[in-house]
């Protein structure tokens, strides 16, 4: 089973040329005109990859201009060399093993390209461009990519700013739901952060901004409700999380005016995620007791605590695919060496035979 | 026969703690099913010693210290076991199986199984009196074991310093909750074990009653701070051990000083 894998990918290429190939709907049978007797195309924002089988060689510039062919983008005034890579054989099995995995992503660990691989393969099982072959060999990916998540921490933790402060959140407060949320300050980021906490579950958030309007516009665009500024303390005492990025000079929290707001509620944690440069809020308002503040460096200090952890699991998920690989190239052969031995055919090196006695 | 189930039972127990040790050396807490399994092979060795106990002596096994060690283990088992699925299950294992084989252990290890000369007759009401109170301990061993992982989690939730087993810990408020869940069980099975023990037809020694009405104000007023609001969940959480380490303490006093009590 002749097994082959061309793509370039963020590694290889940057977005301008991966775009070039992204391909359209029509790839898949354009490489199979091509010569190619099984085909998948597996076309995310940072790789663009065939995978396939064929009888004979199909070559990287034939691949790379059918994937031409069917792209949306216009290839005019590209002549450079391309930077495609090829895998073959054992190596390419390797390969997809890695990129189900996450671990050929930018961000390693992260579970998107799974998805994306399986989409890929539907959409490929369905217009029938992918046979038995790919079908073995992805079936296993997908195993390997849930081994791989279930047995490492490859997966472990948040890795970008926004979704470490809803993690957190999380991790205090558990259920979302019930989380009363203020915004302070109608920044960008701050926004971003807001609609992280709504898509995990918070109903009630305020926003307050020194211009009003701006705090009713993100409060009707993010569903919350908008509050006027100078009465954003006394929100503090109802409140459970508080986003805080405005322009203040000088800390808008200290232990001093925050000490009366929290009186009353002992029992509730506030979690502060304050994300202004200069910070809003004291530092020293960690030290208070139920009080969680995490600043934009706390945030990305815990970003690359995951980021690192990731990094160390990179072993321990090569390993288990490295078993994975092995097994699967022994099975191929082994069912090939059964098949020939049914139809009496010598194991040859014809991928369409093979497929075929598969 | 009896102490190798015993001792078969603290294996299992330790087998779990070992487990929690490697994995947390290797940085990596990866929660699975071996600790509850271990535990729950614990909990059933546990019970066949207790019952082959009791059915040597004729009545519930609380004669002497030794016996009294292993069924508070028992009860810290038999706790974790129903109220485990609340939590993490594997994950509060990790914190529980160290308590129950350093009790097992201790017990194991010290010559405290001193068999009681005479056969004692059995007395239902205050063996009731001594179990609940005892299961009551298990609960309050489990509050003092979820105010740890409180504590942990609240600890790196401050520094910023997110180790692995904080993924795998259950968030903050819900951890507050099974506290507050755990001190009202324990202590409303430690009022029935009190009360209880006025009804045993014996004589109450004066400073065992003293002890026990201590360990119940103790408890009475950290559930009066959780309920009024005026004890902050991490201090709570501080109480919650410092409560099961002078209860345990009042226990062992109470047990070895007063033969009378264990050994009706």
């Amino acid at each position: 089973m002749n097994f082959f894998c061309v793509g370039l990918s963020h590694h290889t290429a940057n977005v301008e040329t991966r775009e070039r190939f992204a391909g359209g709907a029509g790839a898949e049978s354009t490489l199979r005109e091509a010569g190619c007797a099984e085909a998948l195309v597996l076309a995310t924002c940072n790789r663009v990859e065939v995978y396939g089988t064929s009888e004979k060689r199909v070559s990287t510039d034939e691949i790379a201009h059918c994937l031409l062919q069917n792209s949306e983008v216009s290839d005019r005034g590209h002549s450079e060399a391309l930077p495609f890579y090829r895998y073959e054989a054992e190596k390419c099995v390797q390969h997809l093993f890695r990129v189900a995995s996450g671990l050929d992503s930018m961000v390693v660990g992260e579970t998107e390209i799974l998805g994306q691989t399986k989409k890929a393969y539907q959409s490929a099982r369905t217009s029938g461009a992918a046979g038995p072959c790919l079908n073995r060999l992805f079936q296993r990916a997908f195993r390997v990519a849930k081994q791989v998540r279930t047995h490492t921490e490859i997966t472990r933790g948040s890795v970008s700013v926004g979704s470490v402060a809803v993690d957190l959140a999380q991790k205090i407060f558990g259920e979302l739901g019930n989380c009363k949320v203020l915004v302070l300050g109608a920044g960008e980021t701050s926004e971003r952060t807001a609609r992280a906490l709504i898509s995990r579950g918070v109903n009630d958030l305020r926003v307050s901004n020194r211009s009003n309007d701006r705090a009713q516009e993100l409060a009707q665009r993010v569903g919350g409700q908008a509050v006027q500024f100078d009465q954003w303390s006394q929100q503090c005492c109802k409140i459970d999380i508080l986003i805080t990025s405005t322009s203040s000079e000088a800390p808008l929290l200290t232990p001093t005016n925050l000490g009366p707001m929290l009186a009353n509620r002992i029992d509730r944690p506030l979690f502060i995620i304050d994300i202004a440069v200069p910070r809003d809020v004291d530092p020293a308002v960690n030290e208070m007791e139920g009080v969680y503040l995490y600043d934009i460096d706390a945030l990305r200090s815990v970003a690359e605590q995951s980021l690192a952890v990731r990094r160390q699991q990179i072993a321990c998920a090569e390993a288990i695919i490295a078993e994975h690989v092995a097994d699967f190239l022994e099975k191929v052969s082994c069912e090939l060496s059964r098949a020939s031995r049914i139809t009496g055919h010598p194991p040859v090196a014809d991928s369409s035979l093979r497929a075929s006695q598969l | 026969m009896d102490r190798d189930l015993l001792i078969i039972s603290t294996i299992c127990f330790l087998a779990a703690v070992v487990r929690t040790g490697i994995v947390l050396r290797s940085r990596v807490f990866r929660p699975g099913k071996f600790n509850f399994l271990a535990i729950g092979l614990g909990f059933l060795f546990q019970t066949a010693f207790l019952s082959i106990r009791g059915h040597a002596l004729g009545r519930c096994p609380l004669t002497n210290l030794f016996e009294v060690f292993i069924f508070l283990a028992w009860s810290v088992a038999l706790i974790y076991m129903l109220v485990g699925p609340a939590y993490r299950l594997s994950l509060m294992g990790a914190f529980t199986a160290p308590l129950v084989v350093l009790l097992q252990g201790f017990a194991l290890i010290a010559p405290i199984d001193v068999r009681h000369p005479v056969k004692v007759p059995a007395n239902s009401s205050l063996e009731f009196h001594a179990s609940v109170s005892l299961v009551a301990y298990g609960a309050f061993a489990l509050a003092c074991i979820a105010g740890v992982m409180y504590l942990v989690q609240e600890r790196q939730l401050k520094t910023h310093q997110l180790r692995s087993i904080f993924y795998h810990l259950p968030p903050l408020t819900d951890l507050f909750a099974a506290i507050t869940r755990l001190l009202w069980l324990g202590f409303i099975l430690y009022t029935v074990g009190i009360a209880s023990g006025f009804f045993t037809g014996r004589p109450l020694p004066r400073v065992q009653v003293v002890a026990a009405f201590a360990v119940w104000l103790l408890y009475a007023a950290i559930l009066q701070g959780r309920y009024f609001r005026r004890i902050a969940p991490k201090r709570v959480a501080a109480l919650c051990i410092i409560g099961f380490s002078a209860a345990l303490t009042l226990l062992w006093g109470i047990t070895f000083s007063a033969q009378t009590h264990s050994v009706p």
